[in-house]
């Protein structure tokens, strides 16, 4: 797949999934939560992954972590290359070593992502007493300097306090220094701000942007806030039904989409700037995974749809300047 | 305004308020509208003066004794007009939804008054309350869990109707409730089903048929559209824009996304802590704020064009929300304000246009809450 976007030519790719396809067994058949999807992340570089719920995007991230409920979910066929090795032959303890020391994930609900009955530091620290093998106090001595990596005022103080005691932005933070504790190469972040008000969310996104610049850690951000991802992103891909239906450098993608689907999404968002008129609304509803539309999966929702949508499914067509679109029509939606 | 603060003051002197007070108030505030807006707005149908909700903590098991209060709503006052929409914004605990519950009636206030058409809400019982409740509707955040699994739309969407029985006699129901489904576009054939064969967006369309059903004239939307998918999120507001120029609905519309209260709101109040920062018409509050809260809630916006972004002014807040239960003296927003000075530790700033601004007619006079209002566009790319 040439479309894979503007990855700058000079960093090496780190992560580089090809074709996934994830399928979940259930009563009433497999729903087809994954279809298909190819995208790579180089050092230092952030990935935006753009989509509604049951698009797929976290399904796509909890395989690449090999964290997917197997059954019943299951990996039906593709690649997930990581540092040149393809994950998934490795062994389920080789997958192990590489799960939290060269990759680690933030979730978006930090509140049942920790342990209420462990404290703040006995949970970063027991990161090290496990992978490097730290005696408990120098374990602790971590944890502190990790809560200050992540701006947690009076780190020393706070180190034995319990989840229940921060704030939901503290403990994001939290979350996130446990992630960063091994210094792993890659960094899933999947909605790390939604749970989060709005000016807390501009800190915790200001300071993931700020460690990854420092640490050139690749980042992939799962989302569905396309405002959220134009700040920090280098590059985005835009997911429907477990495809990845466009995929470009971060500024290409608002100025001019592709893709009918993203350019819905932008239109059916008001304006901060300006009162709008009624709202564009994406007519329909995302489609039932058991039953995916055949040829395009867009199309009952796409006011260009033609016969050919209703019948050949689109490949990711090179769009110039390093994007894709998985549409029939990319040249009338990118000019039109 | 020296002369609506004045009536304000008579009418917190006095709990049984007299009607002639309540027009006196009225007609200030209509002058002061008609000073602020060009727009005829007549009447307000929803007063809301004073308006307190303290929440006790107490300590021990036996013997209750009370150690202090979350003070969850600290004297809010706004009006609501026939057929516009009010956006309440503000972050977590800001007291937002306490609004909610106290204008619904579901919470009794501590101190104030809520005047429907008059009548203070908040000292009804029995027969008078259920009369005005049936003109304040709810929808709320989570289509989730605020339908009943077990009962078919038909049953969740006609329940009103059993509360209030002169809307609806009995053998018109089922057709009424068809009528409601096709007005929020849903297919009248779906009477039978249950919420779980409904999507998101569709169930919050139940919600809303539920709200509608009594046909009240006040609905008040608590996070309406924020559990719901952005393609979605787009139907449904254009839909509750539709509805209300159909039945000259007046919402309430409580959110914490700046963008969606910007594009359905006439007027928007930002809360923080309890109280209100800053209230005016959405111009007035997007273009011109003057309270630094809104300046940093709206530079804080994530906003979808990159290029847009990189001219605009962030301010990072440091510092988390204070704690209601324990709020700062003075004006609540000097712990995380960066024009913070002695005077805001000490004095508790007032709801008023600020003094600078009181003469011109620009719209940076409208109501702030700050000894040191300045206006500042955080929205436009400079």
């Amino acid at each position: 797949m040439t479309a894979t976007p503007g990855t700058p030519d000079a960093s090496p790719v780190l992560l580089d999934v090809r074709d996934l396809h994830v399928e979940f067994r259930t009563r009433d058949g497999a729903a087809r939560a994954v279809n298909g999807v190819t995208y790579s992340v180089a050092e230092g570089e952030t990935l935006a992954v753009l989509g509604e719920s049951g698009s797929g995007k976290s399904v796509t991230a909890q395989a690449v972590m090999g964290i997917l409920d197997v059954p019943p979910g299951r990996i039906t066929g593709g690649e997930i290359r990581f540092q040149g090795r393809d994950l998934l032959t490795l062994k389920e303890d080789e997958r192990r070593k590489v799960r939290g020391r060269e990759m680690a994930m933030i979730f978006q609900d930090a509140l049942s992502s920790l342990n209420p009955v462990l404290s703040v530091g006995e949970q970063l620290g027991e990161m090290f007493v496990v992978h490097r093998g730290m005696s408990r106090k120098d374990a602790r001595n971590k944890a502190v300097e990790l809560m200050d990596r992540v701006r947690i005022p009076a780190a020393r103080e706070r180190v034995g306090q319990y989840p229940h005691q921060f704030s939901g932005g503290m403990r994001q933070r939290i979350m996130i220094a446990m992630a960063l504790a091994l210094e792993p190469a890659l960094i899933i972040a999947d909605e790390p701000t939604t749970a989060l008000d709005v000016t807390v969310q501009a800190q915790v996104m200001d300071l993931l942007a700020d460690l990854r610049r420092e640490l050139a850690m690749g980042l992939i951000l799962i989302t569905h806030d396309l405002g959220v991802v134009a700040d920090v992103a280098d590059k985005i891909a835009v997911m429907y039904a477990g495809r990845i239906v466009e995929s470009a450098p971060v500024h290409d993608i608002y100025k001019a989409p592709a893709h009918p689907y993203t350019k819905g999404l932008l239109e059916s968002i008001p304006r901060l700037d300006q009162k709008g008129q009624e709202l564009y609304a994406i007519k329909g509803l995302p489609p039932n995974l058991l039953r995916i539309p055949p040829g395009c999966a867009f199309h009952p929702r796409c006011p260009l749809a033609r016969d050919v949508c209703r019948t050949d499914e689109p490949p990711l067509y090179d769009v110039p300047d390093g994007r894709g679109s998985a549409c029939h029509f990319w040249q009338e939606t990118l000019h039109g | 305004m020296a002369e609506l603060k004045k009536n304000e003051a008579a009418v917190d002197a006095t709990p049984n308020v007299m009607p002639v007070e309540t027009v006196d108030a009225s007609t200030t505030q209509e002058a002061v509208a008609a000073i602020e807006a060009p727009v005829e707005r007549g009447e307000p149908i929803l007063q809301v003066r004073n308006l307190v909700k303290h929440f006790p903590l107490t300590q021990g098991i036996l013997f209750k004794k009370q150690i202090g209060a979350v003070k969850a709503v600290d004297g809010i006052s706004f009006d609501l007009y026939q057929g516009e929409t009010l956006g309440i914004v503000g972050e977590s605990g800001c007291g937002k939804s306490t609004v909610a519950k106290l204008l619904m009636t579901l919470e009794t206030a501590t101190a104030g008054e809520v005047f429907f058409k008059g009548q203070d809400i908040t000292k009804l019982s029995g027969r008078a309350l259920k009369a005005v409740r049936r003109n304040i509707q709810m929808v709320f955040q989570d289509p989730y869990t605020s339908l009943n699994p077990r009962m078919t739309v038909g049953d969740i969407i006609g329940e009103p109707f059993d509360i209030h029985p002169e809307v609806a006699p009995k053998g018109d129901r089922r057709r009424k409730v068809q009528e409601l489904l096709d007005v929020v576009g849903l297919n009248p054939e779906y009477i039978n089903r249950y919420p779980h064969q409904f999507s998101g967006g569709q169930r919050q369309r139940i919600g809303i048929a539920r709200g509608l059903a009594l046909q009240p004239e006040i609905i008040i939307c608590d996070e309406p559209v924020s559990a719901l998918d952005v393609s979605v999120q787009a139907q449904v507001i254009n839909l509750m824009e539709k509805l209300q120029d159909e039945f000259n609905l007046s919402y309430l519309f409580i959110a914490h996304d700046l963008s969606i209260v910007r594009h359905i709101s006439d007027r928007v109040g930002v809360m923080y802590l309890g109280k209100m920062a800053e209230i005016g018409t959405d111009t007035q509050i997007y273009d011109h704020p003057t309270h630094p809260y809104t300046q940093a809630l709206l530079s804080a916006v994530p906003v979808p064009d990159p290029e847009a972004r990189e001219g605009r002014e962030r301010i990072i807040l440091t510092g988390d929300v204070p704690s209601p239960a324990n709020p700062p003296s003075g004006c609540r927003f000097r712990t995380r304000c960066w024009k913070a000075q002695d005077k805001c530790a000490e004095e508790v700033p007032l709801l008023a246009v600020p003094e600078r601004f009181k003469s011109s007619d620009t719209p940076a006079a409208h109501e702030s809450a700050c000894h040191f209002a300045e206006e500042k566009d955080v929205v436009h790319a400079a």
